[in-house]
């Protein structure tokens, strides 16, 4: 190992390490023990990730199910037929319906919130580590823990509707199928914002204070340099905010499953993974779950891009 | 910044703060109350105090074994990810080998492929072909290597000074030794942080396990916590009382070690693992 250790510039033949060196350098680098070091890493996201990945657009694509272990049987290539089963089952359709719902309520209160809140944290107040203690901590906690507690706030005669008293709605939050969404949207932005809010944080750092003071010199508002200082200086945090927010909302499960009792009432909170739970282990057809997922993917990753788009400076 | 701008900070941030805290004071009194209230005005009870609950909750689902089993899932992605992380991180901030592009190409595809869309697949190969389905292997192999941790020692192994490693190869270490005795004693606050980054994880993860274990005396108590809230609480004399319970107990361990590393968990180290 000592050779590999040696460093191939100190020998004439090689005049210096980006240079080349020899053959063997140059077909396994400097370092070859490196390949060995990162190994397992490699195999582990290949069985993990890149075979499942290919897998889940094998099934989409084929007429799959589940067989008894090593029985061999014909799984005929079905093209975008389980596009089409997916695509026209309005369980389906109110499941990204939902989604949607939960998006748009979730991800501007999630910006916005977060910013606010990491603004007022970053302008040297006494206490700030305790608040970002209180902040973060939901994003820390199992969702099952919490889950269990919003229940019960939310619940008919709950603590919630008590304080509200007449104004409470009947039906209950999460027993309205008007409301369930919008409480697992309220629910989410409440868990996770203590994340956005560190990631807000960190780049409210880089915003250099000659800005803010030149601003305020200028005789800016706390408004005014909020919007024009503040904002712009985030812009890229922003875009990483907008774009993780979307991919946690696509892939609630925990929530509707225990929250409004499996996607509940009538379908009014079902999202897609809990759909491809459904479909795809319950009711063993894993072809159209496969085929819900690729099509969330691809929602995701438009969604994604048009975050991207619009954050992007102009 | 003058007086007069700054007491609307403090109010806002305080009254943020009590909607954050309130669900968790709600929730570690009403683990220990007889009767969990659930009227604003008995919100500081002063008695009717209580370990009820967590027996009740223990009668259903196995507390303690279910927390063993939580253990044996984290400490086993810990145990994964520490080794095999520390592995990749060191070559690929401080080694020049083949692949190496592409395993940076790898963890972006990690980063972006959502654990969902893998469900099925993963389910289908890791019940059906490996037939791990009910065993803590299967319950740990999705989540063997945190590809956060990756990034994470990686750009602590990068920030290192190039000399350090260069005498150390002068001197005729080979890597394997330069990693273990020069380059981890370097990073130990990057241990630290990767650690409280995974222990969450499997912690707190509740859709695979609840997959791929039918079988109650090994499923850890997220799936076991969440099967009592969706099935068993109807039966119980105190239910809320008991779920509360039982939510504290799941959700402690985690507040704690937080608590006692947070300076480890900075805003910059977040970011910067998820910006890769």
């Amino acid at each position: 190992m000592t050779d590999i250790a040696a460093p191939p510039a100190r020998t004439p033949s090689s005049p210096g390490p980006r240079a080349g060196g020899p053959l063997r350098n140059r077909l396994l680098g400097r370092n070859p023990i490196g390949s060995l070091f990162a190994l397992p890493y490699m195999v582990f996201v290949a069985v993990i990730f890149a075979f499942p990945l290919g897998f889940a657009c094998y099934i989409a694509f084929h007429d799959y199910f589940f067989t008894a272990p090593g029985v061999e049987v014909e799984r005929p290539f079905v093209g975008l037929d389980n596009f089409a089963d997916v695509l026209t089952d309005p369980q389906v359709l109110e499941s990204f319906r939902n989604t949607a719902v939960f998006l748009v309520i979730n991800v501007p209160l999630t910006a916005v919130g977060a910013l606010v809140l990491a603004s007022a944290l970053n302008a040297g107040i006494r206490w700030a580590a305790a608040f970002r203690v209180a902040f973060y901590v939901p994003y820390l906690t199992a969702s099952v823990s919490l889950v269990g507690v919003w229940m019960l706030l939310f619940s008919s005669g709950g603590l919630v509707n008590s304080v509200l008293g007449p104004l409470a709605p009947d039906p209950s939050w999460l027993v309205n199928s008007a409301l369930a969404m919008p409480s697992i949207a309220l629910y989410v932005t409440w868990k996770q914002l203590g994340f956005y809010i560190l990631l807000y944080l960190a780049a409210l750092q880089n915003i250099p204070s000659e800005l803010h003071e030149s601003a305020a010199t200028d005789g800016a508002t706390t408004l005014q340099r909020f919007r024009h200082v503040t904002i712009p200086g985030v812009r890229s945090a922003t875009t990483l905010v907008l774009i993780l927010a979307i991919i946690t909302g696509a892939n609630l499960f925990t929530e509707p499953y225990l929250l409004t009792n499996g996607g509940g009432p009538d379908g009014a909170s079902t999202t897609p993974v809990l759909l491809i739970y459904q479909q795809g282990i319950q009711q063993q057809n894993p072809d159209t779950a496969s085929a819900i997922g690729m099509l969330l993917v691809i929602a995701v990753g438009l969604l994604s891009l048009t975050a991207n788009r619009l954050t992007r400076e102009t | 910044m003058t007086r007069t701008t700054t007491w609307w900070r403090y109010v806002l941030l305080a009254a943020a703060a009590i909607v954050f805290a309130f669900p968790f004071y709600f929730m570690v009194v009403g683990a220990f109350q007889e009767n969990p209230t659930n009227t604003p005005d008995e919100m500081f009870p002063i008695s009717g105090w209580t370990f009820g609950n967590f027996t009740a909750i223990n009668a259903r689902i196995d507390l303690l074994g279910s927390l063993a089993n939580s253990l044996i899932f984290t400490a086993g992605v810990l145990l994964g990810t520490v080794t095999f992380g520390l592995l990749a991180g060191y070559a690929l901030a401080r080694l020049d080998f083949r692949g190496k592009s592409a395993t940076w190409v790898l963890m972006m595809l990690v980063q972006m492929v959502p654990f969902q869309l893998l469900m099925i697949p993963l389910y289908v190969q890791i019940t059906r072909s490996y037939g791990l389905g009910d065993t803590y292997l299967g319950m740990i192999l999705p989540f063997g290597i945190n590809t956060t941790a990756v990034f994470i020692f990686t750009q602590f192994f990068k920030a290192l000074p190039k000399e350090m490693f260069e005498a150390a190869r002068i001197d005729g270490a080979s890597e394997l030794r330069i990693l273990r005795s020069v380059a981890v004693p370097m990073v130990r606050p990057a241990l630290v942080t990767v650690v409280l980054v995974t222990f969450i994880g499997p912690w707190n993860e509740f859709l695979w396990p609840f997959l791929i274990t039918k079988d109650t005396s090994l499923q850890p108590l997220a799936v076991s916590l969440a099967n009592y809230i969706s099935n068993a609480a109807q039966s119980t004399a105190n239910p809320n009382g008991a779920i509360l319970a039982g939510a504290t107990a799941l959700a402690f361990p985690v507040v704690i070690l937080f608590l006692l590393f947070q300076r480890y968990f900075t805003a910059s180290d977040i970011g910067a693992a998820v910006k890769g």
